[in-house]
């Protein structure tokens, strides 16, 4: 049960370094679970990724399929909890000793210089995933349909990652 | 000065099942947007500057913003046990979902149908997560420094690969001092 040791380690790190969401992470789960320790391969992250997309609720249940994939329905639940946890407990806490600073500038001050910060982090996010995900013309053109449309109009997200799943199944096909 | 007390106490199972919901219906991202129309519009159990404010802290924070919120949201409102609650109830319908969904794959992950929709599917993430991401950056990069802070973290962590923890501990820190207070600057209102 070594392999759920390193799992739970693995992701509890992660779980504290998530600052601006989930995409922000994406780099740094790739390179632990792909790059280090060969749980998965690139297309296989990928796929992680997409399942989770699939799944309602919080966008990053993907480490659930990574648990899964490495040591069956108990490596699941400890990376679940390893994930999101440490993350929560963090929020509980810091949620209420933050009412106490309501109008500090420091406040204010941390939540201004964060925010370029996690922006830079999720567009790296981005980058990492588009690196397994887009391959060839059609998946760039995926993309980039998906990326313009809810600029011109507001279209349910949903319906977004289910035209993907439709474009992929014509058009993808081997 | 604060206002806590005045509203009136939200049941356990209320909020389990509300949270509930939240999970088991939002799909593809975008969890804020449902959870302004269910705890601010819907349930009136927050104003829009409570929200704002939760909403704030949650994104600030590590973790994802739909836990973060619940986690915060649910403490607000019904204390440890709340938070407890509240967490659970955004998680669960996911989390089976995704479990079914990992075991299936394991089964059929080869299959050629399935490996075309899950492509088609990550492809259209990486255009949804930039089109969010722009929107967002739109909004909350507004000076040439935000932009130059932006483009460093980017470069740093995507291009050159810096670990990430190496990048929150530097970069984290020299982004809030470069935005501290000034002396000068606090007396106005915010």
């Amino acid at each position: 049960m070594n392999q759920i040791g390193t799992l739970i380690r693995v992701f509890a790190l992660l779980s504290l370094l998530a600052v601006g969401g989930g995409t922000a992470v994406l780099p740094a789960l790739k390179q632990h679970t792909v790059d280090d320790q060969h749980w998965l391969t690139n297309d296989q992250f990928r796929d992680a990724y997409s399942l989770g997309q699939v799944a309602p609720g919080p966008n990053m249940l993907m480490v659930t399929v990574i648990g899964y994939r490495v040591a069956g329905l108990l490596g699941a639940v400890a990376v679940t909890l390893a994930f999101f946890l440490p993350a929560c407990a963090l929020a509980l806490c810091i949620g209420r000793v933050w009412k106490r600073f309501y109008g500090s500038p420091w406040r204010v001050a941390i939540q201004r210089g964060l925010a370029p910060v996690s922006i830079g982090l999720m567009c790296a996010g981005i980058l990492s995933l588009a690196r397994v995900a887009i391959s060839g013309v059609a998946t760039l053109v995926f993309a980039a349909i998906v990326f313009a449309v809810p600029l011109l109009r507001h279209v349910h997200p949903a319906l977004l990652i289910l035209g993907g799943a439709i474009g992929g199944l014509l058009l993808l096909r081997p | 000065m604060s206002k806590t007390g005045t509203a009136e106490p939200v049941s356990l199972s209320a909020l389990f099942t509300t949270f509930f919901v939240l999970g088991a219906t939002s799909f593809g991202g975008g969890v804020v947007a449902y959870l302004r129309e269910a705890l601010v519009t819907g349930r009136g159990w927050l104003d829009d500057d409570e929200f704002l404010g939760d909403l704030e802290l949650s994104q600030t924070l590590p973790g994802l913003n739909a836990t973060n919120m619940s986690v915060i949201v649910g403490d607000r409102l019904g204390g440890l046990v709340g938070a407890v609650v509240a967490f659970l109830g955004m998680t669960l319908p996911g989390t089976v979902v995704v479990f079914v969904l990992g075991v299936l794959y394991g089964v059929h992950g080869e299959h050629p149908v399935v490996n075309a929709v899950l492509r088609g599917i990550a492809a259209a993430a990486v255009g949804l997560l930039l089109s969010v991401t722009f929107q967002i950056g739109r909004k909350e990069v507004s000076t040439s420094l935000d932009l130059v802070i932006l483009l460093v973290t980017f470069l740093a962590v995507g291009v050159f690969h810096l670990p990430l923890m190496w990048a929150l501990l530097t970069l984290g820190p020299a982004s809030v001092w470069l935005y501290r207070p000034r002396s000068n600057a606090t007396g106005s209102g915010s």
